[in-house]
């Protein structure tokens, strides 16, 4: 078989299995349009006569899913904006500047990417607990506002910065703070961008802890609302699907407009190590 | 000359406290949300408490517990069942895609967008579209079994024969994307001159796939093999929103059933201690990895 024979068979498997892959996708927009009656047919139909554009306006009366949805933007977006100071204050000192147990401590931090989050979860709900700090933005937020992971990413990112150029601003009289404000951080713009993209994603999409550490449907996120209301109307499809609908356009957008910086962060990781 | 040491290591001690004052925020938050909590689950691990009550010690009473649980025992296999057939199946499926997604097919951006965007999708958003699509009475997947002549349709989340194989195929779907992706920027750090170099010797596909491409890909594998099974550790919220680890337990996993423990039941040591099985089983796999990869692991 020739080389474009063989593509040709590939193009079609491939293409077998973009359906498979986005097969449950079509089949979330089109349940998302559908009367509640209609989903009880068997066989099932893809498309309904009657689609039911009100679904997406039930959504928003039967729960506060549009105070679900702030509450999600507001937390994402402020863990995000955290993560990228505290890390790149933190990555700036491992990768630019020299001090006693610098070894130790990013080994330290490192060490903490290989605890699975679960071990940390009871302490951490006990003390937002005793903090009284059950359903607030600060224990939504607080406990994500650093992490070994972006530090990770971004130490591996500096470090490629010429030291000569951080030392001549030395010489110049620029002190650490100038060094980092006017120098690193514009330099560092591509990693900034594709940590801000991977912890928007991973935060919008982050479910135990803020399903335990709020009780109010009004300081609930999206995902926790979501399956909430699988709790509640579990039959019903249609509003069901509207919901998850709603619940990923945003990170399907951000995905798409930083798809090539969401790879690279999460690239990062399996080739910037050595 | 004593001068100008004098002023290098003012400079020095400048630096140094220059740099605890960028790591300051970071180790406080790491302190509190990280570091302290790793060792007070270890600890919450040796006592009985449900938030309520006063804190009783028990050593390792938690842990022997643990063993005698019959449940617990039926997670531990349940979970080793998840992990052992989720992660082959999904590396070898991403490294198949990567591969054929490698050789400049037309459409390549338009399929690794697709095969990717379950990665980013919300877990609990994907679950619930596929436990409609699994519904055994009126789901699009029974409906194509029965349209290509399958009579004896399974019951998928209500049996516990197919509940477990139903959440393993949501979770290949889903992490997919993740691992390919991981492999086809491995395939680009392998230079197309050694494959030119080999072609011209006589090697075949194949010989040049098993021989050449294997072995340069290797330090990849074994990043995607260490996190795939870290990540499969984990399952849960396939498990809530499919499940609830029912029928009968058959699809309990470790990091449900410490939901549960902690969360549903309030029995906060108990909890913790599964965490810390949970932990060691994640620390001992890794360890054990890094030990074998000197054997297959070549690093060029």
């Amino acid at each position: 078989m020739g080389k474009t024979a063989t593509d040709w068979v590939l193009f079609v498997v491939l293409l077998v299995g973009a359906l498979l892959m986005s097969g449950p996708f079509v089949w979330m927009i089109a349940t998302s349009f559908k009367p509640a009656a209609d989903v009880f047919q068997f066989p099932p139909t893809l498309f309904t006569a009657d689609p039911q554009v009100e679904n997406y306006l039930r959504i928003f009366t039967t729960i506060p899913f549009g105070r679900a949805m702030a509450n999600s933007l507001v937390v994402s977006v402020l863990v995000t904006l955290l993560q990228l100071i505290t890390c790149s204050m933190a990555a700036y000192a491992f990768a630019c500047l020299r001090f006693r147990g610098r070894e130790v401590l990013f080994l330290i931090y490192l060490a903490a990417l290989m605890v699975p989050s679960q071990v940390t979860l009871i302490p951490n709900f006990i003390l937002i607990k005793t903090l009284g700090w059950i359903d607030t933005y600060q224990g939504l937020i607080l406990p994500y506002a650093f992490s070994s992971f972006g530090t990770f990413l971004l130490r591996q990112y500096l470090k490629s910065i010429p030291a000569e150029l951080l030392e001549a601003a030395r010489i110049d009289g620029a002190s650490h703070a100038q060094i980092y404000l006017t120098i690193v951080l514009p330099l560092a713009k591509p990693a900034l961008g594709a940590l801000a993209i991977f912890t928007f994603v991973a935060q919008w999409n982050n479910f135990l802890w803020p399903l335990i550490t709020t009780t109010k449907p009004d300081m609930q996120v999206a995902i926790v609302a979501l399956a909430t209301l699988q709790g509640q109307y579990n039959t019903d499809w249609p509003l069901l699907m509207t919901g998850s609908v709603i619940a990923i356009v945003p990170v399907l957008l951000v995905f798409v407009f930083g798809n090539r910086a969401f790879i690279a962060g999460l690239t990062t990781g399996a080739f910037g190590g050595r | 000359m004593a001068r100008s040491r004098l002023r290098l290591t003012k400079v020095a001690r400048a630096e140094e406290r220059a740099a605890w004052l960028f790591l300051a925020p970071s180790l406080v938050l790491f302190a509190i949300f990280t570091a302290i909590p790793v060792i007070s689950a270890f600890f919450i691990s040796f006592t009985q408490w449900n938030l309520f009550n006063e804190v009783t010690w028990v050593g390792i009473g938690n842990y022997l517990a643990l063993a005698k649980d019959e449940i617990f025992a039926k997670v531990l296999g349940n979970t080793a069942y998840f992990v052992l057939i989720s992660v082959p199946v999904q590396i070898a499926l991403a490294l198949a895609c990567a591969l054929v997604l490698n050789r400049g097919i037309k459409g390549q951006t338009f399929f690794r967008v697709i095969y990717f965007l379950p990665v980013v999708t919300s877990t609990i958003a994907a679950a619930l579209v596929w436990a409609w699509l699994f519904n055994s009475n009126f789901g699009l997947i029974n409906a194509a079994l029965s349209l290509v002549g399958v009579t004896d349709l399974p019951k998928w989340m209500g049996s516990t024969r197919w509940a477990m194989p139903a959440i393993i195929i949501v979770s290949i779907w889903q992490n997919l994307g993740y691992a390919m992706v991981l492999f086809l920027a491995g395939l680009q750090n392998i230079g197309k001159d050694v494959h030119d170099a080999a072609a011209l010797d006589g090697a075949t596909g194949w010989d040049r796939f098993w021989h050449i491409t294997l072995p340069l890909l290797s330090p990849t594998t074994f990043f995607v093999l260490v996190i795939s099974i870290i990540g499969s550790f984990q399952v849960f919220e396939l498990v809530l929103v499919m499940t609830k680890a029912g029928p009968a337990n058959a699809t309990n996993t470790l990091v449900y059933y410490i939901y549960q423990n902690g969360f549903q039941f309030y029995q906060m040591g108990y909890a913790s201690a599964a965490a810390m099985v949970l932990f060691l089983i994640v620390l001992a796999f890794t360890l054990v990895q890094y030990k074998l990869q000197r054997r297959w692991v070549h690093y060029g």
